[in-house]
């Protein structure tokens, strides 16, 4: 069933593709159809429960059985809540670039299917070699949004960004190698296979490399500093909906990544190695915080943030216990809705005032009140108050740091203060102030970009406010990985 | 010779055959339709008798052919990719020659010549295979009558391949006087007898000439000017089945003699790896000319080829997985480069060919199909997945790491590093295509709709794509050609 999932969407990015020659409003709505579906598939395998192995959905067969290569994909709780955020930011990607494509919005419609094909994969994926796959098959398609439908410095951007993603990923397909060629210099079988993987006797002084192999890949994705450079340039030159599935997504690619491979496959490595993980986090989530409060362009401002945010989600996984790592999932999601919404936002002032700088901004309120609340929403949701999703996320991420590191933790606490100072200086230099004399009218939003908005504002809420089912789905993973004492 | 030695030679008959036949007819029949046809008729011929050849099993014939499932393998390979070059030229040429009919028959010996040079088993073979495909070369290169730049890269071609083979002859004559055979396999009391300086010295003269083909650096000054000259099909063709034929007989070589165990010639091999991967791909970085872009990416692309050469014939490798990667990694070489040229002889027109990068400004937006085409080779030569450029890396990584006392760290990182230099470049021919195009670049030049050209191409494209996603059957089908 998941196979068709992923084959549905890329069937269906051909379709919207095609449909183009139909009418040019066609492949957008072939796009959120797909999307609609995908979650409504996701909705019903919540419904039906897991099975005795904690499985939702679950399939395999024979790919490439020379090298031991298989088809597996699985759907267990983590995977199950990071599809359903797939589904769900589809959705906004695609309403909040309803109509900001001037040409190719066929093939626009394509990547956006295609990549979100690839991300789903890649949360269900457990063969190494599939993993592998399907985290480059995200790739050419997010390039393809960037340097086609992006703004100035597209070229510089797009290309930066897969230089730095396929660069470090390289790195990653050596050491799933060199892991499967010490597997099976022990076992004598050749398989890619996770759960075989798992207990691969790997050579004590290679665990190390091997392990960084992995982190480095993942961590630039994620990103931590000091590869992070790619992400600011990559988020402001993409189109709205490129950004909101980078953002939304893709950076949280980089934190599975983390949970499921590079800790379970190598934990005491990961355990030697969590001092200095724990403190590219807390360097994320200062650096990015500063470098926020300095920016003058809107989205650079929020990119700059999801550096500060991810630096959460590396603080609670390499806490290794669970409060750190439930913190870290429920940081996922919540920076999803959250930053999706604030670069959607950023979308629509760019379409309407044609500018990303917030000097050429001010005093928004006035025209276009719904825009204001909203963003005031999303900025106080980001900023990290209580009773709303990411203080959940950051407070648990915090607390499980706390029990592992506190001089690191009390250094991350800052990072919090930096964010309200950021976020706030974000909202008065946009929304409030003296209102500029150059912005004559703006339009504000309709029921169309409302309609998402209301359901982020939603979505947020309830996970700030009652997060079991959240935290439920994500425990029956978090404690099978077996690393959590 | 026996029944058995003429079935397996029968492939062989039947090329070397038709071509006479061919050039007989072309001499009082001067129609282009009947070269062209009669040449792709003869190439398919020599397709259909190969089941047939292979029936026979492994033969040694005369100690200087030796026709198995690797030889088989490579003649079928060289066929398709003529055939390929054939029907691309067909269109390309007529603007450019006035007398055509020699080129296809050109074409085909020059298959001969290759697949005589896949299959030797001895010096004698080696040298009659590779001067036969070289001549016909040269002619080949130089064909368009009027243009200069075809001339200019056959006298390089020439003059420089000329200094490699005898490099390579004289090399040939050292091993001899040190050995006593011309074959390759040389036996162990033989090798006891031998004086080892001038072996090495031969071997060392060999190789250096063998690099020089395979345009590996430090040999590799021709190779941008080459490929820029000659016509855009017949520089395909030299980048595929000259350097799949010259890459054949140095695997069978190295395999049979064991060259490689020698630690000198083994660091030699490293060294030359590690300069082409790092050093290819670093020179294309800056190219605005796709021919001359191509040029430096293939002598990368033979760099990563020397990683399984190096597993198939270095001391404690593993041989029939060297070679099985080495076979995997010319299919798709041959595919995605194909496939490459392919796009740019389609898309060049009856004056001057699409060389330039600009030219592919917008692309996308003009000719979305052989923009997929020249998309998927793009990446299939940047490794990425989906396409078969992703899975033959993968399996020379694979090989790499799983023979690593041989392979070495130095060159796996090298071909990772390489690869991501890589990237950029391939990925400045895509983006080049996504441009949103100038409308006085919208108005095609290419004179005629080259449907049969696009066909290739597209077929080429979606061999990449398929052997990509869905491998199994050919990597099922490689470990018993590479035992052979």
């Amino acid at each position: 069933m998941i196979l068709w999932v992923v084959l549905n969407l890329l069937a269906l990015g051909v379709v919207a593709w095609a449909s183009e020659r139909l009418d040019s409003r066609a492949p957008r709505w072939v796009s959120l159809a797909a999307f609609a579906l995908g979650l409504a598939w996701a909705a019903l395998e919540w419904q039906g429960g897991p099975d005795a192995n904690g499985l939702y959905a679950a399939q395999s067969f024979d790919w490439i059985p020379r090298f031991g290569i298989a088809v597996i994909l699985e759907l267990d709780g983590l995977s199950l809540l990071m599809v359903a955020l797939t589904m769900f930011l589809g959705i906004v990607a695609v309403v909040s670039s309803w109509d900001e494509t001037e040409h190719g919005e066929g093939f626009f419609q394509f990547n956006i299917l295609w990549v979100m094909a690839g991300v789903v994969g890649v949360f269900t994926a457990l063969d190494l070699f599939l993993f592998f796959f399907f985290w480059e098959v995200m790739l050419i398609p997010m390039y393809f949004l960037i340097a086609i439908w992006g703004h100035e410095e597209k070229g510089y951007a797009s290309m930066k960004f897969f230089l730095f993603t396929q660069a470090s990923g390289l790195l990653m397909l050596l050491s799933i190698l060199a892991l499967v060629f010490f597997h099976y210099a022990a076992t004598g079988t050749v398989t890619f296979s996770y759960r075989d993987l798992l207990g691969a006797s790997v050579p004590e002084s290679l665990r190390p490399w091997l392990m960084l192999g992995f982190f480095a890949a993942f961590a630039t994705k994620l990103p931590a500093v000091p590869v992070h450079t790619w992400l600011p340039d990559a988020h402001t030159q993409a189109p709205t909906a490129g950004s909101v599935i980078l953002a939304g997504i893709l950076l949280k690619t980089g934190a599975y990544g983390l949970i499921r491979f590079a800790v379970p496959l190598f934990p005491e490595a990961s355990q030697d190695f969590a001092w200095w993980a724990m403190l590219l986090g807390v360097a994320s989530i200062l650096y990015g915080g500063v470098m926020a409060f300095s920016q003058t362009d809107f989205k650079r401002l929020v990119a700059y943030s999801s550096i500060a945010h991810m630096g959460f989600v590396l603080l609670g996984v390499y806490a290794f216990n669970e409060q750190g790592m439930q913190g870290a999932v429920v940081t996922m999601v919540a920076h999803g809705f959250s930053t999706a919404a604030l670069f959607m936002m950023a979308g629509a002032i760019q379409q309407r005032l044609h500018t990303r700088e917030m000097a050429r901004m001010g005093g928004l309120w006035t025209h276009a009140p719904r825009m204001g609340t909203m963003t005031l929403f999303f900025v106080v949701a980001s900023v990290g108050m209580p009773g709303l999703g990411n203080f959940v996320g950051e407070f648990l991420a915090l607390l499980g740091a706390f029990k592992a590191n506190w001089p690191l933790t009390v250094a991350a606490t800052f990072g919090i203060v930096v964010a309200a100072v950021y976020g706030l200086y974000l909202m008065q230099r946009s929304f409030q102030g003296e209102p500029n004399p150059d912005v004559a009218a703006m339009p504000d939003f309709g029921l169309r970009e409302m309609s998402v908005m209301v359901a982020m504002m939603i979505a947020l809420v309830w996970v700030g406010v009652y997060p079991q089912p959240v935290l439920d789905l994500s425990a029956a993973t978090i404690r099978g990985l077996g690393v959590l004492p | 010779m026996t029944a058995a030695e003429l079935q397996a030679l029968s492939p062989y008959f039947v090329l070397s055959g038709g071509i006479v036949a061919l050039l007989m007819l072309v001499a009082w029949l001067r129609t282009e339709a009947v070269a062209f046809g009669g040449a792709l008729v003869v190439l398919l011929a020599s397709l259909a008798a190969m089941p047939y050849a292979a029936g026979a099993g492994p033969q040694l014939i005369d100690g200087m052919v030796r026709v198995d499932g690797f030889a088989l393998f490579f003649f079928a390979l060289f066929a398709l990719a003529a055939l390929a070059t054939a029907v691309l030229a067909f269109r390309y040429l007529r603007p450019r020659a006035a007398h055509r009919q020699e080129f296809y028959i050109l074409l085909a010996i020059a298959v001969l010549g290759a697949a005589a040079t896949a299959s030797a088993a001895n010096f004698a073979g080696f040298l009659l295979g590779l001067e036969v495909l070289s001549i016909s070369l040269y002619a080949l290169i130089a064909y368009p009558q009027d243009a200069k730049p075809p001339l200019e890269a056959a006298t390089k071609y020439l003059v420089l391949s000329g200094a490699a083979s005898s490099t390579m002859l004289f090399g040939m004559a050292l091993v001899y006087m040190a050995t006593g055979t011309l074959a390759f396999a040389i036996d162990a009391g033989e090798l006891a007898r031998s004086d080892r300086n001038i072996l090495a010295l031969g071997q060392a003269m060999l190789l250096a000439g063998v690099f020089f083909k395979l345009s590996l650096i430090p040999f590799h000054m021709w190779t941008p000017d080459v490929y820029q000259g000659a016509p855009a099909p017949v520089t395909g063709f030299v980048a595929t089945v000259s350097k799949g034929a010259v890459f054949a007989v140095l695997l069978r070589y190295a395999v049979d003699s064991g060259l490689l165990t020698s630690a000198t010639l083994q660091t030699a091999v490293v060294v030359v790896a590690v300069l082409s991967m790092i050093g290819g791909n670093v020179l294309a970085l800056l190219q605005t000319n796709i021919k001359r872009l191509l040029a430096y990416s293939s002598i990368a692309h033979l760099g990563y080829l020397l990683i399984p050469l190096l597993v198939a014939a270095g001391p404690g490798g593993n041989q029939s997985l060297g070679v099985e990667t080495s076979l995997m990694y010319l299919v798709g070489y041959f595919l995605m480069t194909l496939a490459a040229f392919g796009v740019v002889t389609v898309l060049s027109a009856d004056d001057v060919e699409a060389e330039d990068l600009e030219a592919y400004d917008g692309l996308f937006w003009r000719r979305p199909l052989l923009a997929a085409v020249l998309a998927a080779a793009a990446l299939s030569l940047a490794g990425i997945p989906l396409t078969v450029g992703f899975i033959a890396k993968f399996y020379v990584v694979a090989a790499g790491v799983s023979a690593v006392e041989v392979a070495t760290w130095t060159l796996i990182w090298a071909l990772l590093v390489g690869s991501a230099i890589g990237v950029y470049y391939y990925l400045r021919i895509v983006f080049a295509m996504t441009k949103q195009p100038e409308p006085a670049v919208m108005s095609a030049r290419v004179s005629g709709f080259a449907w049969e050209g696009i066909a290739v191409a597209l077929v080429l494209g979606v061999a990449v794509l398929v052997l990509g996603v869905q491998p199994s059957f050919l990597i099922e089908a490689l470990p018993t050609l590479a035992g052979g």
